[in-house]
């Protein structure tokens, strides 16, 4: 018997148990699926949290659900990787591997940044990247009185790139429902040079910020969290005071990518960015959040990558030359606030662009456009996530590789 | 995309003035996109866009920190060489891409 071993049972290495076990023989291989935690969370919800738009149980689900009955679920802390013996060490258990499979993710590390973890954390400054830095939010959100809002970016990569500027928009329908608007200052504080960085977003979508009255601080790359005073302050003592600090701290890749020496210096495994195998070992792959790709680390991404991962496995085990295939395809929707939001669908070269999805000309899905179809389009993603996407069903008419039937490479701005 | 002539050469660049292919990159045209931002180029600029240069043509994602890490400059030092925009502007220098977001 051979065996695949999958680390870590998130989006990616549930997708790929579902996507192998049906493809690969039950009398010739097993499927082993590794991962510490035994709660799935849709991590897509933990920006509805703060706002009480989503509860608790619409966001977790027991994980060992979804993974099929003949893959051997161990619910286990991943030690090490021993990629020269193919070997991976859990606690009080070691296992052999033929193939393994990285999709061990990422994480904020807040720990990165002086003074974060300090004696604000959690009473004046919170994440919502995590279950329970989100449900702090909440609650801190539900009766606070107003003041200055910092939503602030640490430094790229982060998961899910544009869930810091949802957040923006949806605090900014927060606060006006709430009819506290005019109590709250919003300031979006980015490293990069403007919320939107490429030329066809920043003409399209500008106006957003400016309509809703969101303030934006660039290129600002913080040093420390000043605790007294309550101002981040950035390696030129640039100083951006606050009431409420919602950050994004630095994103990092699992530690034990870092004790096994498989990582860059933030932990992310170098990946060929076309065949998903890791650059070091040619029967380690990689998939999701974990690698090193210059994709969105998004779900949809993820979603992408396992139908051409599961079919360079195949074709690794077989002996054949593997598929140069994966484009870097992401298709997502943003939250704009006031129950819209707009569809992006990009890839490693090509920007957004307008047009209709999934069919052209037809849609009924708008791309960069706000709408509130593309915002129930969001809401109905939910349901598949857990119903499709995690199971390995490809999700209809919507293709690995981005398609450019239909869509409009010439930008005009999108004023109302 | 327009042509625009840096340092008596024809180049290709994007709106906001990055270079569209690296390779036409030359020491003379750094010289000139930094006057442009008001930088007088050193050796030690130099090395921080070397560094750039080369973890672009290996198609890694630049940072912050990775800069700060390199060996070369430490982050303080980095924004001390470009000030208002170390990534931003080193990179325009250095005739790579822009760093952005997904959007």
């Amino acid at each position: 018997m051979k065996n695949l071993v999958i680390l870590g049972a998130g989006t990616s290495g549930t997708m790929m148990a579902n996507h192998l076990r049906p493809k690969l023989y039950l009398n010739k291989w097993n499927i082993t699926i590794v991962d510490q935690y035994k709660t799935h969370y849709y991590q897509p919800g933990f920006l509805f949290l703060p706002f009480d738009i989503y509860k608790e149980e619409q966001v977790k689900k027991v994980g060992k659900k979804f993974i099929p009955k003949d893959v051997k679920y161990i619910q286990k802390k991943i030690e090490k990787i021993i990629p020269e013996e193919n070997k991976v060490e859990l606690e009080g258990e070691t296992l052999e591997y033929d193939v393994l499979i990285i999709a061990t993710g990422c994480k904020i590390a807040p720990e990165e940044t002086n003074g974060l973890i300090g004696p604000l954390w959690k009473k004046d400054i919170f994440d919502f990247y995590t279950y329970e830095g989100s449900l702090a939010l909440r609650d801190k959100l539900r009766d606070w009185q107003g003041g200055k809002l910092l939503v602030h970016i640490t430094e790229m990569p982060i998961k899910c790139p544009v869930a810091p500027l949802e957040f923006s928009f949806l605090a900014d329908s927060y606060f006006r429902e709430k009819g506290m608007r005019d109590k709250v200052e919003i300031t979006y504080v980015t490293p990069l040079s403007g919320a939107f960085t490429k030329p066809t977003c920043t003409t399209a979508l500008n106006y957003l910020l400016q309509e809703k009255g969101i303030k934006i601080e660039t290129d600002f790359a913080i040093e420390h969290v000043d605790n007294d005073t309550k101002e981040i302050v950035d390696y030129e003592g640039r100083k951006i005071p606050f009431d409420l600090l919602v950050t994004i701290p630095t994103n990092m890749g699992d530690e034990v990518i870092a004790k096994s020496g498989l990582g860059d210096d933030l932990n992310f495994v170098p990946t060929d960015h076309n065949t998903l195998q890791s650059k070091a070992h040619e029967n380690i792959f990689v998939i999701g959040d974990a690698t090193n790709v210059p994709a969105s680390k998004a779900g949809s991404v993820a979603h992408f990558e396992a139908e051409t991962l599961a079919d360079n496995i195949l074709l690794y085990i077989d002996g054949y030359p593997l598929k140069k295939e994966f484009d870097g395809h992401a298709n997502c929707f943003i939250e704009t606030g006031n129950n819209k939001a707009l569809l992006i669908d990009f890839n490693y070269v090509t920007e957004p662009v307008h047009g209709k999805f999934p069919f052209a000309k037809i849609g009924p899905l708008s791309l960069l456009k706000e709408s509130v179809l593309n915002h129930w389009g969001k809401l109905a993603f939910r349901w598949i996530y857990w119903n499709m996407l995690l199971k390995g069903i490809a999700i209809p008419f919507v293709s690995r590789n981005m398609s450019f039937s239909g869509k409009v490479f010439d930008i005009k701005s999108e004023k109302k | 995309m327009a042509v625009k002539t840096i340092a008596g050469v024809e180049v290709k660049v994007t709106e906001d003035g990055y270079l569209e292919d690296m390779t036409q990159w030359n020491k003379e045209i750094a010289k000139e996109i930094a006057k442009e931002l008001g930088i007088e180029l050193t050796d030690k600029h130099f090395e921080v866009i070397n560094y750039l240069r080369n973890r672009t043509i290996a198609k890694e994602a630049l940072t912050i920190r990775s800069v700060g890490k390199s060996g070369i400059v430490d982050i303080k030092q980095l924004y001390e060489l470009f000030p208002k925009g170390p990534l931003k502007f080193s990179s325009k220098i250095a005739g790579i891409p822009k760093p952005t977001s997904c959007i």
